[in-house]
């Protein structure tokens, strides 16, 4: 899948930082796990036949109208509250009018300037230890669009395909748009404090159960607005949108790309150009898409077919005693239940592996096996495969009762460290459960005292000048005696036992404890 | 049995609850008619005989099975084309749905078929209910059955006609500016514009989604009641439909009492701008309900004045979003122009080629009118104006219970005579328009013949929202005192068309018409 665009001057993100302040803009569509469309009463279910779950309503049809979902707007009131929003006590929707073959009304009803919820902010947590605050404009309602699918081009896209399908499946889809005002002041730490903010409102609209969130399926889909100005100016440069850029690692990214590109810009004394700007995950780059001009005119108007909005304060107040704990604090309040460092728990939390580990824990694993199994291999993998580790988890199966299921395995003396790894990769290679992969494998330590007696005996036996050593004090030496007798045992012995064993016999410490 | 189709819908619907006659019957002898003089009239886009009997027999065969049936079961009826029918074509006069067939019915034709009313057909209207006359219609104008030379009023010329010229007793119009109540006027005929909100719009293909409001078209008021109140109610369908009971029409057109009651004659709806024979008509009827008991006063409303401006920005606003969705996607009519084109391009040769002149006008009028720098001018400036005669209306109904004016300021006009003129073809709805800008409910019933041409004038009644039984008590009892005075319905002295047309198109006429062009 060559990418056939041509790559555009950055200069070092250091030397950007140095000469300009960027400025940055984040709009996220989160959407909502409502089981029926904004709308109407269709389906909302991911992945379904196309076109299978649509009616008159979102296929636009003549003569059909919208009617509201009132969990739309609950979930819509929730996540306002859960950002700190004022919630507006009468709003309408609006009509976006453009031409597009996957807007089955050609216009998209949405909200204009009467947002459902304004004003808030969102305290975000950095790598060290430090907070940003970034202010929120609005989170608006509106309904999602149908799907596009290009076929015949090269790369999906729409150039250079010989024709189209569109699923509206998806058209109709409530989903909740929140754009934050200019964040300012980040500086170098720009592109860290974007990745943060997303995964921040990931976690709390995962936390209020209005989202699955899943960037990865679409239902959480960021854009980036990048500007620069110079460092002391007071007036914010021409802004690039990047549309599209699904995953936390490609928000930060992108956000470091598109500051690397335009202070290449400003520097050579050109200047940006307002478009949006396509994200191409493979070379990490962005490119050209649509210029944006003043013939952008979605002539919006109050929609007619809808009735205004005017949430009582009675329902207002309900919805926020329905507000989970703030994830930032749940998160504190479990470092310390779990005896996490700051380094190892924030580890945890820019692995976006919170959750994860607290389900794990559930099943009842120990907070530090839980921590090492997700952070370790499967983080090493995904990093490898180029996405975050839940995905990552969820593409090959792996879920939190394998790993609590694991450290049983290890804790009732079944599997030593180095068995469990080898399990563990059978699990990460999709052939069972630990204890599957295990029995399959047929890893087993070996229990049979007899066995690793004898094992010792004639180990100690073979290498007469090792023993000596060991029996003279250089307990050190006892290593080459453990490494043969694990070797006679197939791996499958217990190495600290038969260390023990081994300081017994030769030295008369005791065996065991 | 000949006349049957001259009886009123009430008068069917007493034969048929006696068995004195069937559905079948009933049914078949208005297809006959359909047969006999839509040649000339051209009320219907597309007849389906077929649909229409079955339904016929269906009621038929519950009725004898001793099924206590609604009022109207068994009366056949015809249905503007806007309004979406399962099965059945809806093209709503457009060559751009040309072919469509809903999966869906619109609420109200959902209603109308669980009475038991058989339709019969779709009727002809001016493309997407834009016009005064049915000359916009993409498939050739209806005629007015008093004067096959002239207009039928519009956009619901065909359902005025269709009643106006008996091939139905009752009739389904949809009303955005006075598209119901102006065809009733020219073509001597009762139509109904409920209060907005009053009657589900889903299903009703959207012209200005604020202003559309269906209604009854009929050559009585009573069977306007009886229809009204099976199309009325709550519909949790469209998020605009009122939650309440439909008014007790019914129960009004039955008492036509006016006593007592405050008739405002409205200042600026009156006089200049209005045929002389139209207004003498207008001043006559006031007597007439003077005499029944009512009191005159007089109101005045300033900003109506307004109206007519306001209305021309916010329906083509609405209008040219509404109309959007046809873009070939989807459905209706598919234009290449050539054999690669983009999506975009079809989509611009299709709406090129699709849309007739005054739907396009309207959508560059309203495409202009929500543009970014132009919206608050003009958008913005048209809803204050609507808030203004919304005001009016509330003043002047504390003084009047009622309001009334002619309903159009002209007789129908003929063929061509305004269509270069857009703006005269406008001013045939000065005096309706107000209505649909406040979501009030208005009537038009007949108030004779113009001296000068012999053409039927229209008594416009209007009431305040969610009051429409008022429209029925004051229109009951103009109409019995007009009946009176004129020795029976003025519908009686319209032309026969039977005997020009009988013989010219074979019976099988019927079943072959479809909405092709003409
Ligand atoms: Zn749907």
């Amino acid at each position: 899948m060559a990418t056939t665009t041509t790559t555009e001057v950055t200069i070092p993100f250091v030397e950007a930082l140095a000469a300009y302040e960027p400025v940055l803009g984040l709009e996220v569509h989160v959407e909502l796990n409502t089981a029926t469309k904004m709308f109407c009463g269709c389906a909302t279910e991911f992945g379904a036949e196309p076109n299978s779950q649509v009616c008159p309503v979102c296929l636009g049809l003549p003569g059909a109208l919208p009617v509201l979902n009132e969990k739309g707007v609950e979930s819509a009131i929730r996540i306002g509250l859960a950002l700190g929003c004022e919630i507006a006590p009468w709003c309408r929707f609006a009509r976006k009018n453009y031409f597009y073959p996957d807007m089955p009304k050609n216009f998209q009803t949405s909200q204009y300037d009467e947002p459902i919820s304004h004003d808030g902010h969102l305290d975000v947590e950095l790598e060290d230890g430090s907070t940003y605050r970034v202010e929120i404009e609005r989170a608006h309602m509106e309904e999602d669009t149908g799907k596009s699918l290009h076929i015949g081009g090269a790369t999906g896209r729409i150039h250079g395909a010989t024709h189209s399908l569109v699923d509206y499946n998806r058209a109709g889809i409530p989903l909740i748009e929140i754009v934050t005002k200019p964040m300012v002041g980040a500086g170098e730490r720009a592109p860290e404090v974007a990745r943060a903010y997303v995964a921040a409102l990931r976690d709390i609209v995962k936390a209020l159960g209005v989202s699955d969130a899943r960037m990865d399926q679409g239902s959480m889909r960021c854009d980036v607005n990048v500007s620069l100005m110079p460092k002391g100016a007071d007036r914010f440069g021409t802004r690039s949108e990047t549309k599209n850029v699904n995953s936390l690692r490609s928000v930060e990214r992108a956000v470091r790309y598109e500051i690397e590109r335009h202070a290449a810009v400003l520097a050579s004394g050109g200047s940006v150009v307002q478009e949006t700007r396509h994200w191409h995950e493979d070379t990490g780059v962005t490119t050209s898409g649509r210029v944006k001009s003043d013939a952008d005119d979605y002539r919006y108007f109050p929609e007619p077919d809808l009735v205004p909005i005017a949430p009582s304060a009675e329902l207002v107040e309900s919805l926020r005693a329905t507000l989970p704990e703030n994830p930032a604090l749940r998160r504190r309040r479990l470092q310390s239940s779990w005896g996490y460092s700051d380094l190892e728990m924030r580890d945890v939390v820019n692995a976006g592996l919170v959750e994860t580990i607290g389900e794990t824990v559930a099943a009842g694993a120990s907070p530090a096996g839980a921590r090492k199994w997700w952070s370790g291999e499967v983080a090493r993998r995904a990093n490898a495969a180029g996405t975050d580790v839940v995905p990552y988890a969820a593409s090959v199966g792996v879920t939190a009762a394998h790993v609590a299921e694991l450290e049983g395995l290890i804790s009732s003396g079944r599997l030593n460290d180095r068995m469990a790894r080898d399990v563990w990769d059978g699990v990460l290679a999709g052939e069972g459960t630990p204890t599957q992969v295990a029995d399959a494998r047929g890893l087993r330590l070996v229990e049979d005292s007899g066995a690793i007696e004898g094992a010792v005996e004639k180990v100690i036996a073979a290498n007469p000048d090792i023993a000596t050593k060991v029996r003279d004090g250089k307990v050190q030496a006892a290593g080459a005696l453990i490494g043969q007798v694990m070797k006679e045992l197939k791996g499958q012995g217990d190495a600290a036992a038969v260390r023990a064993l081994i300081l017994a016999r030769l030295t008369g410490a005791p065996s065991a404890e | 049995m000949t006349d049957l189709i001259r009886l009123t819908a009430d008068e069917m619907a007493d034969a048929l609850a006696a068995k004195d006659i069937s559905s079948l019957e009933l049914t078949r002898a208005h297809l006959e008619r359909i047969a006999a003089v839509d040649g000339g009239v051209h009320a219907f886009l597309h007849v389906d005989g077929e649909g229409a009997l079955a339904a016929a027999r269906t009621i038929d065969e519950r009725r004898s099975a001793g099924e206590a049936l609604p009022r109207l079961a068994g009366v056949p009826i015809g249905v503007k084309d806007v309004m979406a029918t399962k099965g059945l074509p809806t093209t709503c006069g457009s060559k751009i749905l040309q072919g469509w067939v809903p999966p869906y019915d619109a609420t109200l034709v959902t209603r109308l078929r669980q009475s038991g009313l058989p339709i019969l057909g779709k009727l002809n209207m001016d493309e997407f209910a834009m016009g005064s006359s049915t000359e916009h219609s993409a498939y050739g104008p209806t005629h007015n059955p008093w004067d096959l030379e002239r207009i039928p009023g519009g956009s619901g010329g065909g359902s005025a006609a269709c009643v106006g010229s008996y091939q139905a007793p009752l009739a389904i119009g949809t009303d955005t500016g006075g598209s119901i109540r102006q065809p009733a006027a020219v073509t001597g005929t009762v139509g109904t514009k409920p209060t907005y909100g009053g009657v589900s719009r889903f299903g009703l293909v959207a012209l200005a989604s604020s202003l559309d409001q269906a209604g009854p078209c009929t050559r009585t008021v009573l069977d306007a009641a009886l229809l009204h109140e099976v199309i009325g109610g709550y519909d949790p369908m469209d998020s605009t439909s009122i939650d309440a009971p439909v008014p007790p029409v019914v129960e009004a057109a039955r008492r036509a009492d006016v006593s007592g009651m405050r008739i405002g004659i409205v200042r600026e709806l009156t006089g200049e701008g209005f045929q002389a024979g139209v207004q003498k008509r207008f001043d006559e009827a006031v007597e007439h309900l003077v005499d029944a008991g009512a009191e005159v006063v007089e109101v005045s409303c300033p900003s109506f004045t307004y109206a007519l401006a306001a209305y021309y920005l916010i329906l083509p606003s609405e209008a040219s979003s509404n109309l959007a969705r046809f873009d070939a996607m989807r459905y209706g009519l598919r234009v290449w122009p050539s054999d690669d084109a983009s999506a975009e391009q079809v989509m611009a040769a299709t709406r090129a080629a699709g849309f007739g002149d005054e739907v396009k006008r309207r959508i560059i009028l309203g495409t202009y009118a929500l543009s970014s720098g132009y919206y608050d001018a003009y958008y913005g400036s048209a809803q204050k104006v609507r808030r203004l005669i919304y005001d009016d209306f509330a003043s002047a109904f504390e003084r009047a219970d009622v309001l009334v004016s002619p309903t159009s300021p002209t007789t129908a006009f003929r063929f061509g005579e305004k269509m270069t003129d857009p703006m005269s073809m406008y001013l045939q709805d000065i005096a309706t328009i107000p209505a649909n800008l406040a979501g009030v409910p208005g009537m038009s019933v007949p108030s004779g013949l113009a001296d000068e041409d012999g053409l039927p004038a229209g008594f416009q009644i209007l009431a305040p929202a969610t009051r429409d039984e008022r429209l029925y008590a004051v229109g009951a009892a103009l109409e019995q005192r007009l009946d009176a005075a004129w020795g029976g319905p003025l519908l009686d002295r319209a032309p026969t068309l039977a005997s020009a047309f009988s013989g010219a198109m074979g019976s099988s006429y019927a079943d072959a018409r479809d909405g092709e062009g003409r």
